[in-house]
């Protein structure tokens, strides 16, 4: 009998029953709750009278529509001066007392982006299927959970019966293997898979990533890649457990203590796809061929090396591919053969579910440390992902390498990400960015997103366009 | 949820790859705490010349005389025909929320982004995959004949064109008896409480610090 996948391992310990329609009842262990997507969850439990199953399992924070000004956030909740992001964010803290779910609220110290809370406290745990009404969730699966993106109202459906009903999704393994040239991230790995397989590469899939690249990379790098792997279509991210990932999880406040610790290690330690267990898609990537990327145009696939071009039309293999090309580059206002270091930049975003951890900060501030901002650059803006991830930063003085620099140092949220607050690009503005999606208006309305690592953005921010990290000194 | 049996309707084409969620609905729409309310905000990047706001009101809006949703040929369309990946990005409920509201009952691409097609079933939305050769002829169709029509038969797996051209398309058995029925989910499940319960003591012995109590740290 063939071996099993870390994903059919993490299946199989979920169901609750399988039906003969071809789905099952699958148990979630983790709830991670935020403003945006669950207020008309609870609006339906509280219509329908029904009771919340376990509401220790869940645990809530506001993030999407948080200031991230230290002004506007001195005040908690009441400070919010949108109406409409306070009433959410109000919500929630409301939803959280009448249904007794843990809620790092907007004045707590531990508040910050629930993908970036979630493995800082210990929550995220290997071995768990983990759950949240946001499709960035896959980067808990850094951490061989199973953790996956779910719409509202399954939000409810979870809240209510602890489980999800689903079928089973394929297995696929994207092995990256070899040294990373200097200089090139866990971003542009995740970026590079991305434009090699596509935004409907992963589709129906759930992504296992490993190879020794991936063995070698930080918890912080995992969850990086793994983050990404919703804009590879695949709704879940893998990596299996090593010594990287216990030791990343030793002394978090919600781990198990004592015996239980011990016992949950070696249940942890068994995350792993087996030697002889079957993927039904595989793809291998060499580190050696990856370069800083950039992307270029308004879907993460359009994505070039930073030493590259913007392809042209007769390139493409049909109409719809260049109708597709036709529509970004006037979107971003750019050409076709264009040298992506010829993208001039009005704004840099540092932060976000992808790249607003300790590690991306200080890799960011390094590139940084003793240089100034462009002076063509309208802004350029630091968001730590939590208040504990800021909390750090300051103790290591990366806030001041920032300031110094002539960047704004903030209060933890996704901000510009998604610009749901004031952080957001004006029309036609280009920012390069370390988030996650470069959609049309996603970080504003008519904004120009360009996706890097917090290396080319902070190196970007310096020059004011795109430069190779690679010869940065 | 209303179930969904039969369905015909105006056919709209939306000639576009990897349409996101973010296009769909835009995030400032999505402040709001209710589930009505945005289909005037479908598309809103495409639909109108400007920039919208919640709390618009979008009849004192410019409407963008290109896109085809404004075009009057389409004004009343109710079944959406794309290209693939329709619904890629974030999970966000609103986007079949607004599209419902603008009046959507189906939608036809070769292929969806996973979350975006689940999400349409529990809104009682039906998203049929197709082969990109019909879906090419189906563009070709449309452009070619005002007042396009499509017969959406979810029981017989079947849609006809009103150019009297029958197609074939299948859905999931859990899927569709759930929209024929117009099914609430959580109903069902609750049914099966017992067999939550078991579950829960049995993993409770094997890994008992999964029940840690998140409010007790």
């Amino acid at each position: 009998m063939a071996g099993k996948t870390l994903y059919d391992k993490l299946w199989h310990s979920h169901v609750v029953e399988e039906r003969a329609d071809g789905t099952a009842l699958i148990y979630i262990d983790r709830h991670l709750i935020h403003e945006v997507t669950s207020p008309q969850a609870f609006e339906g439990i509280r219509l329908t009278g029904r009771k919340i199953w376990r509401p220790a399992a869940g645990i809530a924070t506001p993030d999407h529509n948080v200031p991230t000004q230290p002004k506007e956030r001195a005040a908690g909740s009441d400070g919010i001066q949108d109406p409409l992001s306070k009433l959410q964010v109000e919500t929630l803290d409301r939803n959280c007392q009448d249904y007794g779910i843990t809620e790092f609220n907007m004045s707590d110290r531990r508040q910050g982006i629930v993908h970036i809370i979630g493995p800082e406290q210990g929550i995220t745990q290997p071995g768990m299927t983990i759950v949240c009404g946001d499709s960035h969730t896959s980067t808990h699966g850094a951490f061989a959970a199973l953790a996956q993106g779910i719409g509202t109202s399954e939000v409810e459906h979870v809240l209510t019966t602890q489980c999800l009903i689903q079928k089973k999704a394929r297995n696929m393994l994207v092995n990256v293997d070899g040294e990373l040239p200097r200089g090139v991230t866990a971003k542009d790995i995740i970026l590079y898979i991305i434009g090699q397989i596509g935004t409907s590469g992963g589709t129906g899939c759930t992504i296992e990533f490993g190879g020794s690249t991936v063995r070698k990379l930080s918890m912080e790098g995992r969850m990086t890649i793994c983050n990404m792997a919703i804009e590879a279509g695949a709704r879940s991210g893998l990596v299996a457990v090593d010594d990287t990932t216990i030791d990343y999880l030793r002394d978090r406040p919600y781990v198990p203590q004592g015996q239980l610790w011990s016992q949950a290690e070696q249940y942890w330690r068994t995350m792993y796809s087996d030697n002889d267990a079957a993927f039904d898609k595989v793809v291998s990537i060499q580190a050696a061929s990856i370069a800083p990327q950039v992307t270029w145009g308004t879907s993460p696939e359009m994505v070039a090396a930073v030493d590259g071009q913007i392809p042209c039309m007769d390139m493409m293999a049909n109409e719809q591919q260049r109708e597709s090309l036709r529509l970004a580059l006037d979107y971003m206002g750019l050409a076709e053969g264009q040298p992506i270091g010829e993208i001039h930049l009005d704004r840099v975003f540092i932060g976000s579910c992808t790249n607003g951890r300790i590690e991306d900060l200080r890799r960011a501030a390094a590139v940084v440390k003793g240089k100034k901002i462009a002076s063509t650059l309208k802004q350029a803006l630091v968001v730590p992902g939590s208040g504990l991830v800021r909390e750090q930063a300051e103790r290591e003085g990366l806030n001041t390498i920032f300031t110094d620099a002539g960047f704004e140092w903030r209060e933890p949220g996704c901000s510009m990400c998604l610009a749901m607050n004031a952080d957001k690009l004006g029309e036609k503005e280009h920012c390069a960015s370390t988030s996650n999606r470069n959609f049309e208006g996603r970080q504003g309305y008519g904004g120009r997103t360009h996706l890097v690592s917090p290396e080319m953005a902070a190196a970007a921010a310096i020059t004011g366009h795109f430069v190779d990290i690679r010869d940065w000194s | 949820m209303e179930p969904f049996i039969r369905h015909t309707g105006i056919v709209a084409p939306f000639d576009r790859t990897n349409v996101d969620t973010d296009l769909i609905i835009p995030k400032q729409f999505l402040k709001s705490v209710q589930r009505s309310g945005f289909g005037v905000n479908l598309f809103d990047q495409l639909r109108y010349l400007d920039e919208g706001q919640p709390g618009m009101d979008v009849a004192t809006r410019r409407l963008n005389p290109d896109f085809v949703l404004n075009q009057p040929r389409y004004q009343n369309a109710t079944i959406l025909l794309t290209r693939a990946n329709f619904g890629c990005g974030s999970s966000r409920e609103h986007a079949p929320w607004a599209l419902l509201d603008f009046g959507f009952k189906v939608i036809l691409a070769p292929s969806f982004a996973d979350i975006f097609f689940n999400n349409c079933f529990k809104n009682g939305i039906l998203p049929i995959t197709l082969p990109d050769q019909e879906i090419d002829r189906l563009f070709t169709e449309v452009a070619g004949n005002e007042g396009f029509t499509m017969e959406v038969d979810l029981e017989g797996e079947q849609l006809t064109t009103s150019m009297g051209k029958t197609l074939t398309f299948s859905v999931e058995p859990y899927r569709k008896h759930c929209l024929l029925q117009g099914l609430d989910d959580i109903g069902l499940t609750l049914q099966r409480a017992e067999h939550i319960r078991a579950y829960e003591e049995r993993r409770r012995r094997e890994c008992p610090w999964l029940f840690q109590d998140l409010n007790s740290a």
